[in-house]
């Protein structure tokens, strides 16, 4: 992966393919205390003990498509590249939080990438899950969830490109001022 | 420059007053992004933009995108899928760039003229 939107993008499709009706997601970026900290969770089906020990390899998925699962992995290796670490919570009918810690001034840490076009992407992949997003940077904070995002617009979905197009330039903006 | 607020939104909403739910029949196309891991480090995303900038753009209300997971080609990630209301299967594109993109709307979407070139086969093998 490029950069860390993209994990992001992965890892919370994760959520959706995994039944969730909320995921959070929550960027922050402590310089103070040079951490970058990215956090998804959700109330999806969740996964037993023996399934979060198997994540971290690559010949585990429980997708049918293919036999790999490159998702955390990817996600382990750039957060360990960063001097980092990933941590992975999960209760059967409960749901999954994935947290990863990068040191933010390190040389190896990707750059955070454009979170508006994996906000949006997220958005296009299911009208059922919604979304909650909290950005912090220098103690300023951004918040945005499609839930009340719809209830303003009066619409059950967001999947159409000029709404979308619209909500990404209002989010990348939003985050450019933080 | 100003800001775009959700008064914007709202405008937007009542600019694009269709039904919000895609069958085929009703809309000319849909387009689906391969969005798995593989796709994504690929550059999926990127695709997936220059999509809904062409949709945008060009100003067709009867054309869809949607994304969807791995397809099961990794390797020829980026991929799309088209579905055309009146071609009877549907077409995969294969190794996408933006550029590529453009030249299927040109061609496929607007036209009705499958890309040879990017598809990912076409038919099967000869028998005797």
């Amino acid at each position: 992966m490029n950069d860390l939107s993209l994990h992001i993008l992965d890892i919370a499709e994760n959520s959706i393919n995994a039944g969730a009706k909320n995921i959070e997601i929550i960027v922050d970026e402590n310089v103070e205390n040079d951490k970058l900290i990215l956090e998804i969770n959700d109330d999806g089906k969740g996964m037993d003990r023996e399934t979060v020990t198997k994540l971290t390899d690559p010949f585990f998925t429980s997708r049918k498509t293919r036999n790999v699962g490159l998702g955390i992995p990817l996600l382990l290796e750039s957060a360990n590249e960063a001097d980092g670490s990933l941590t992975v919570n999960s209760e059967p009918g409960k749901g999954t939080k994935v947290w990863a810690v990068l040191k933010y001034s390190h040389i190896d840490r990707k750059p955070l990438g454009n979170m508006a076009e994996t906000l949006i992407s997220l958005m296009l992949f299911s009208d059922k899950t919604e979304l909650f997003y909290r950005h912090i940077k220098n103690s300023n904070v951004f918040e945005f969830n499609t839930k009340d995002l719809k209830r303003q617009l009066n619409i059950g979905s967001l999947k159409e490109v000029k709404i979308l197009n619209g909500i990404k330039n209002i989010i990348s903006h939003k985050l450019s001022e933080l | 420059m100003p800001k775009i607020t959700i008064a914007d939104l709202e405008k937007i909403r009542e600019d694009t007053k269709r039904t919000l739910n895609f069958r085929l029949g009703t809309c000319k196309a849909k387009i689906t992004v391969h969005m798995g891991t593989c796709g994504i480090a690929a550059g999926a995303r990127d695709i997936l933009s220059s999509v809904m900038k062409e949709i945008e753009e060009r100003k067709l209300m009867d054309v869809i995108v949607t994304n969807s997971g791995c397809a099961g080609l990794c390797s020829k990630e980026p991929m799309i899928t088209v579905e055309m209301a009146n071609e009877p299967a549907p077409v995969k594109y294969i190794d996408m760039t933006p550029a590529k993109i453009k030249k299927i709307f040109d061609s496929h979407i607007l036209k009705n003229e499958l890309v040879k070139e990017y598809a990912l086969a076409l038919g099967s093998e000869k028998t005797a």
